[in-house]
């Protein structure tokens, strides 16, 4: 599967299927900073992603001042 | 997941709430927490006019959204802080959202000319950027709303951005920020637009979700400037927390809030008592300060000298 990452923007690649829990976990990326996006819909953390699945892991947190 | 609200397949799994639900149930509990927020906090009616603080992000926009959907008066507000790509990519985002809904907003500048950006502000004022830049956009908005004749100025902060400031006032005992960290800040004296947020009972999370199920198109980029800033450490920490123990945002900040009510109740002076007692007008524009010239005017005459001499 092709995982698209941003802040800086990149993509990876990791071996499929894996589910969205297993997927953070191996990245190391807490669930409650990201939103897990596949074609323009929410992942929840039991979801499969297939090994042809193009997903985008989309960081939620922002903030300056 | 299953919705727990319906028949429908959930997109997003809230555990401090322990539920999961599908994209209309995540919309109706968005709205029904900002109603909540504003019904609670006496915030505004349907009748007030509000001015929403827009920066093209996830958060003002869906802010902006919210209120009109449900039925409130809200023109926006954008302040282009002159970032290079960031505020070109932002001012897009807050232009295209009006155009696409046919609603009204407001652009200014921050700076005085393009020659000089919020990052050379600061560097003249040795301040930090993210500090420099809030004291504009805090400055210009409310001088805004007050000279626009809004009742209402509406920011975007929402629970996280409430919480890690908390937590950043509670490590350093800033007990002067403590007593003004309400979701409601009232139009203590001339010169002060009443202030609301409501957005403080959702996380960054939910109004993020809120975004994508209802194809609101925001910067996911955040501001350069905001890299290495402390707000950005106590979020990070505190997502530690609520990963291992959901719930614990929301208790902290909702906690200190019931504190800050009761503490209302007794004899001590209100945030208006106190605003009244020591602020008056800045001798430059008028607008309230503490000091003989408040700080955005001391700002803009440092960046007309930097302007003379380069």
């Amino acid at each position: 599967m092709i995982i698209h990452l941003s802040q800086p923007d990149r993509n990876l690649e990791l071996q499929g299927p894996k589910q969205v829990k297993v997927i953070l976990k191996e990245l190391k990326i807490v669930a409650e900073t990201v939103l897990v996006i596949r074609d323009d819909g929410l992942l929840t953390e039991d979801e499969m992603v297939r090994d042809s699945d193009s997903i985008e892991i989309r960081p939620v947190i922002s903030g300056g001042a | 997941m299953k919705c727990r609200k319906c028949p429908g397949k959930a997109v997003l799994s809230i555990p401090r709430h322990n539920t999961a639900l599908c994209s209309p149930c995540l919309t109706e509990y968005a709205h029904a927490q900002v109603e909540r927020a504003i019904g609670r906090e006496k915030m505004c009616t349907k009748e007030d006019k509000i001015l929403v603080a827009v920066s093209g992000g996830k958060d003002s926009l869906a802010l902006w959204d919210m209120l009109r959907k449900l039925g409130y008066q809200a023109d926006g507000l954008y302040v282009d802080l002159g970032i290079g790509q960031y505020s070109i990519r932002s001012r897009e985002k807050a232009e295209a959202f009006a155009e696409s809904r046919n609603a009204t907003l407001f652009t200014q500048d921050a700076t005085p000319d393009e020659s000089i950006g919020i990052r050379e502000l600061a560097d003249l004022v040795r301040r930090p950027t993210c500090a420099t830049c809030g004291c504009i956009k805090r400055y210009q908005f409310n001088r805004t709303a007050v000279d626009q004749d809004y009742d209402v100025l509406a920011t975007g902060h929402n629970l996280d951005d409430e919480a890690a400031r908390l937590m950043g006032n509670v490590l350093h005992w800033q007990q002067e920020f403590l007593e003004k960290q309400s979701p409601v800040l009232p139009a203590s004296m001339e010169g002060f637009a009443k202030k609301i947020k409501p957005l403080y009972r959702l996380t960054e999370r939910e109004i993020a979700a809120y975004c994508v199920v209802n194809s609101i198109d925001y910067i996911v980029q955040d501001c350069p400037m905001a890299t290495g800033s402390r707000l950005l450490v106590y979020k990070e920490a505190l997502n530690v927390i609520e990963q291992a123990s959901p719930g614990s945002k929301q208790s902290f900040y909702w906690g200190f809030l019931d504190q800050q009510r009761k503490k209302a109740k007794s004899d001590q002076p209100s945030i208006s008592d106190q605003d009244r007692a020591t602020l008056h007008p800045c001798e430059e524009c008028g607008q309230p300060t503490s000091a003989t010239i408040c700080s955005y005017c001391k700002l803009m005459a440092k960046a007309k000298i930097h302007q003379k001499v380069s």
